[in-house]
């Protein structure tokens, strides 16, 4: 029985990986479209997805799309985070509720609503619908980042500081800060892999000039059938999961994603 | 702390934010009540014009579908979730553990424009599945598998996963294992041990994975869009043509707020067929 349930398992790993697999194989074929057995070995499509100028402004306007939106996502929620779970004010559910709401909120609907409000504003081309449709999408992740570092510090260490005569500026940048480097850290991570990755959303409020990667390999996939996309997703999949190793290896991938319990 | 330091400081730009998120459910909701005037981008007056649209048999048709698909790639990420989820909480290498976690979230990761093209890769009628079968000779023609329903299901269960399994393995982690611990010392076969210790207690991560999951199949787009080539449309798929084909932003907006409607709908139902479970004690 317990070999029926390992191979199981085995199996769904294996449809896991298939689909990203198949990929890196399809990326070396050197035909032109793609067909199954591969035949000949060639890096031709790694040379043309790399030189596609799509993907090359795309890629540089994913990096600058995710790196200005987690940032500001990290900024914006440590201090909501902290304000949420340490003081108690008016309106702190429903602001609570709202912050978390776009997970709930499908992404082309929330797509659709901020193209009309930027629409109406004159702004619909402009990057900072872009990068505010993105904060808005990965501000409960790095919201649940937080909250798992704030439970895992002591209020007393901050009480004690206080107690000492530190001003409560400076006990939130020596002893609060520090604390909750961990979640800081592990939520930005997230926001910016998300952000990169974002794409209904982005469909709806890019433009041409906005446009971001995954956008940009979207609208490839309807143009052409070559496996270009294919290569580009293999260096993807080798990205990405490098990044999670390393996530995995310094920050515990299991205690930011929650399927650890913190007591064992 | 009595004392509140810098609490305005602190909570204006989220304010900010959840400000900004609420004034585009408001553009939704103002949008859905007005006209459409062809050939203007600019909405005419109020009207219900955009929900007796909806009636139609072309769109309550979709919605049938997209509820239909929705509720199958639910159901089976569960089915394919739980054995995984189950492992990844249970192993004891933790080699093999962190290997299950990454295999297991690394596709969440990777965006839905890739994981779709991936599997237009393995569907195709020389893709993966079709050029293994005629190379072995098992078949003679492709099998269609791109462009219909189960190709479509089959790859939104794949982006559903993921999530399924996180919240599967969080609730698995919080059992107490000397409750299995003891129903074993007392004689139960492993098999009854997970029947009746281990699935009742994972059941609040079994509702949250079918509502979560209901919900992000819900919200797909481009698995539908490219998968389904057409032939398979859900409600993400009709808003998107809508809004940039026909630039009929009020009826897309219409459709969308009906569709958060109906996903609202169908998790109360979910909370409402599973609280039996919950009167019986089980949390």
């Amino acid at each position: 029985m317990i070999l029926a349930f390992r191979l199981l398992v085995l199996l769904l790993l294996v449809f896991v990986m298939l689909p990203a697999a198949v990929a890196i194989v399809t990326a070396f074929d050197s035909r032109s479209i793609i067909a199954f057995p591969p035949q000949d070995f060639s890096w031709r499509w790694f040379h043309r997805a790399l030189s596609y100028e799509d993907f090359r402004t795309g890629f540089a306007n994913s990096l600058f799309v995710a790196a200005v939106a987690s940032t500001a996502a990290v900024v914006i929620g440590a201090m909501a985070a902290y304000a949420i779970d340490r003081y108690s004010f008016r309106g702190k559910a429903t602001l609570e509720a709202l912050l978390f709401a776009p997970l709930a909120i499908p992404h082309f609907t929330l797509g659709l609503g901020a193209l009309i409000v930027a629409a109406q504003l004159g702004q619909a081309r402009g990057w900072a619908v872009v990068i505010l449709a993105h904060i808005v999408l990965v501000l409960p992740f790095v919201l649940r980042s937080l909250y798992i570092s704030l439970r895992n510090t002591d209020p007393r260490l901050e009480l004690v500081a206080l107690s000492l005569g530190a001003r409560p500026g400076r006990v939130i940048l020596t002893v609060t800060l520090p604390a909750l480097a961990p979640g800081i850290a592990g939520g930005w991570l997230f926001a910016a892999i998300l952000s990169f990755n974002e794409f209904t959303a982005s469909l709806f409020v890019t433009a041409q000039r906005t446009q971001t990667l995954p956008v940009a390999m979207y609208n490839y996939v309807r143009e052409y059938a070559d496996p270009s996309m294919a290569a580009i997703s293999a260096l993807y999949i080798l990205l990405t999961t490098l990044v999670l190793v390393v996530a995995n290896r310094f920050l515990g991938l299991g205690r930011v994603l929650g399927t650890e319990d913190a007591r064992h | 702390m009595r004392r509140r330091p810098f609490l305005a400081l602190f909570i204006s730009p989220a304010v900010l934010v959840a400000a900004g998120f609420l004034a585009a459910m408001a553009a939704i909701l103002q949008y859905a009540f007005l006209a459409f005037i062809p050939g203007e981008l600019q909405p005419g007056g109020l009207t219900l014009a955009n929900f007796r649209e909806m009636l139609k048999p072309l769109y309550a048709g979709v919605f049938y579908d997209t509820v239909r698909i929705c509720l199958l790639t639910a159901l089976l990420s569960l089915l394919a979730g739980y054995p995984l989820a189950l492992a990844l909480v249970r192993a004891r290498n933790p080699y093999l553990k962190s290997a299950i976690l990454i295999i297991s979230v690394t596709p969440l990761f990777l965006g839905e424009v890739i994981r779709t093209y991936a599997w237009i890769v393995v569907l195709g009628n020389r893709g993966f599945v079709n050029g293994t079968l005629l190379w072995l000779g098992l078949i003679e023609r492709p099998i269609p598998l791109l462009f219909t329903e189960p190709g479509v299901i089959v790859a939104l269960v794949h982006v559903t996963l993921p999530v399924v399994v996180i919240m599967l393995a969080a609730a698995i982690s919080h059992i107490d294992r000397d409750l299995e611990k003891a129903a074993a010392t007392l004689g139960a076969h492993p098999l009854r041990v997970f029947a009746t210790v281990t699935l009742p207690l994972s059941l609040p991560g079994i509702i949250a994975a079918l509502t979560t999951g209901f919900a992000w199949t819900f919200s797909a787009f481009a698995t539908p869009q490219l998968i389904g080539g057409g032939r398979v449309n859900m409600v993400s798929n009709l808003v998107y043509s809508l809004g940039f084909a026909s630039f009929n932003f009020p009826f897309a907006a219409a459709l969308s707020l009906a569709g958060l409607a109906l996903t609202a709908l169908a998790l109360a139902a979910f909370r409402l067929a599973l609280s039996p479970l919950h009167r019986i004690g089980v949390r």
